[in-house]
């Protein structure tokens, strides 16, 4: 399973990426394997407004399940990944490089909770 | 190619012969000539002779796999066999040529089917413990939007609407659940299960504590097939923070006639007459979805209901604005129908032994699967049970073992549902199904086992046998073929 050392992730299985006030996040390798073939991304919150962390910034069907995305941070929704909805497969094919949603980061300290790599890994194994 | 009922329409095919003057001028069928259309080329319809009508149809229903062809161990869906005797009673014409608002003219004239009615509400209120049914909703779902509007109103009536605005759902819930709640403006708020695949009792308390919550929604036993045995603490705690407690009947055959929804602290449920009642689930429908309230809540219930007074049945249109009704008439009587004569038949003591019947079965298949599936629950199971595709060798997962199925001559089960087995194959054989069955099923089962072992390649590209082979489902979720001239459309382009 491919768990990139340069990214923070969650228990629910989420990868973020941090640059400056703004966090891009997206769904892990493991998260698009246990899915398989990922058909539609939707549901999005309207670009600007407010998002919480753990609440739904995008829904996930595929030819198996529905499954949620949550917001890894508290802050705006800058913007989301426009390519999802003709080609949501990139989740299945490159999901480190298909990134799901921008958000502007409200309340920096929330970034502390993330996990480390390795403590995504142990995650993964548990 | 698929050649419809219209491509094999020829003109002058037809094998009927009107009375020759009856064509023109509609007098030998006695249809007064002001009635019949005035246009000559008349109705667009296939112009085929008796034969090849019944050979179409009787050829597209082999092409189909039912509960009359063979075992449908279909999980959570409740594929019993429909006794074909429903079908003729529900053909009487008492039944089947009646208008629903005829009593209002001549209470007289539909005594039947409205004593039917009114019977079948308070058994189902006696079945399950509650005061009052309404018989409108048209299958489970259905049930759920309906029953959520009652919890609405009473929250409404205490003036709480705002206040409790959330349901509770347990990550093991079937997906119409947290749907209808989201369908009535509920927020909802999933629960995780404990370690048992029960309610999480501690993560129900923390839910509830903000005390924002109008109520659970449950099915006992639960979508893993196990009895939620801390359900009177459950409702409890939800009556405790102001709540209600909604029970999803998809369920209910697995403890029907042994012990009741209402006695177990809920407060409003569904039945699906089409999973515990043997009606057919033909389709996608109609199904009937009822829904029962206990008392305080049965004004909440739409109608119209059926009345009883003096010895006469009548109908009771709903009063007031809410909620009104929620389909037309009385619901789907026909299903209805069929459910009362399988109660009638079978009796109270019938109903429990096919219950205990049901569960037995579930429970034979489970423990004669050991070695062949991962079972991750172990505890006794109630009328289904879900396995794992979990140590399946050589990549050979739920979709596979699923497909593999239909090529083996059985159906397949629920697959991926519910969320918290790893490729859930949630397996329901139902009392309808004989030891020989069952072993047969079991047989299909190591069979493919060995073959995931030995020969994972056959399951991979399973089923070879149907009708239509392994479809690509990416493409048939993206862009959906679903009539003919799209299909058409389609090979033309390939070529
Ligand atoms: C647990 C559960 N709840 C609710 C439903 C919805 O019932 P219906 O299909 O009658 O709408 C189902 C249907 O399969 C179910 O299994």
């Amino acid at each position: 399973m491919n768990i990139p050392d340069s990214l923070k992730y969650t228990k629910t299985h989420e990868w973020a990426r941090i640059e400056g006030d703004v966090l891009v996040m997206g769904i892990t390798d493991h998260a698009q394997h246990e899915l398989t073939d990922i058909v539609y991304v939707d549901d999005f919150p309207d670009i600007g407004s407010r998002v919480q962390k753990g609440r739904t910034v995008a829904v996930i069907e595929s030819v198996k399940a529905v499954a949620e995305v949550f917001a890894v941070v508290s802050g705006e929704l800058l913007a989301i990944n426009a390519a999802l909805e003709d080609s949501p497969e990139l989740l299945n094919k490159e999901p480190y490089d298909a990134w799901i949603a921008k958000i502007k980061i409200s309340n920096l300290e929330e970034i502390e909770d993330l996990l480390s790599p390795d403590a995504y890994k142990k995650e993964l194994t548990a | 190619m698929i050649e419809t009922i219209f491509d094999k329409g020829k003109a002058g095919r037809n094998a009927t012969s009107f009375p020759s003057d009856a064509a023109t001028s509609g007098t030998g069928l006695g249809i007064p000539a002001e009635l019949l259309r005035g246009d000559q080329d008349g109705l667009d319809i296939p112009d085929v002779p008796e034969v090849e009508i019944v050979r179409h149809y009787v050829e597209l229903s082999r092409k189909n796999y039912g509960i009359d062809n063979g075992i449908y161990p279909l999980g959570s869906c409740t594929m019993k066999y429909n006794p074909k005797v429903h079908e003729s009673i529900a053909s009487m014409p008492g039944f089947c040529q009646v208008h629903p608002l005829q009593a209002l003219q001549s209470a007289a004239s539909s005594q039947g089917i409205l004593r039917v009615l009114h019977e079948m509400a308070s058994i189902l209120a006696s079945l399950t413990g509650m005061s009052a049914f309404t018989l409108q909703p048209a299958a489970g779902a259905h049930g759920e939007f309906t029953g959520l509007l009652a919890v609405k109103r009473a929250m409404m009536q205490k003036g709480l609407e705002k206040e409790k605005n959330k349901i509770i759902v347990p990550d093991t819930s079937h997906g119409t659940n947290p749907a209808s709640a989201a369908a009535c403006n509920f927020e909802v708020i999933e629960i995780e299960s404990d370690e048992y695949g029960l309610v999480d009792v501690e993560a129900l308390k923390k839910a509830l504590a903000p005390g924002d919550v109008a109520g659970i929604m449950l099915t006992n036993p639960n979508t893993l097939g196990l009895f939620e045995e801390r359900i009177l603490e459950i409702t409890g705690l939800v009556h405790e923070a102001g709540g209600l407690c909604y029970y999803d009947g998809a369920n209910l055959n697995g403890l029907c006639g042994l012990c009741r929804p209402g006695d177990m602290g809920f407060d409003v449920v569904h039945v699906n007459l089409h999973k515990t009642f043997a009606t057919p689930h033909g389709g996608g429908g109609p199904g009937a979805g009822p829904v029962g309230a206990k008392e305080g809540l049965e004004e909440f219930l739409p109608g119209p209901r059926i009345s009883m007074e003096h010895g006469e049945y009548g109908i009771a249109m709903p009063e007031g604005d809410w909620p009104g009704s929620i389909k037309a008439f009385h619901g789907n009587i026909g299903v209805i129908l069929r459910a009362y004569c399988y109660v009638k038949a079978l009796g109270v003591e019938g109903l429990r032994k096919s219950t205990r019947c049901a569960v037995l079965n579930a429970n034979y298949l489970k423990a004669q699967l050991k070695g062949t599936m991962r079972v991750p629950y172990e505890k006794r199971c109630y009328h289904e049970f879900v396995g794992s595709d979990e140590g399946f060798p050589n990549g050979v997962t739920t979709d596979d073992i699923a497909k593999r199925m239909l090529d083996l001559g059985v159906h397949s089960p629920t697959i991926y549902f519910p969320l918290v087995v790893h490729g859930a194959l949630m397996i329901e054989p139902t009392e309808t199904e004989s030891r020989s069955r069952l072993d047969g099923l079991l047989s299909v089962m190591k069979r493919i086992r060995a073959e995931a072992e030995n020969d994972p390649a056959t399951v991979k590209k399973a089923p070879v046998t149907t009708p239509v082979k392994r479809l690509d489902q990416v493409r048939a979720a993206r862009s959906p073929v679903l009539t003919v001239s799209a299909l058409r459309d389609m090979d033309e382009k390939r070529g």
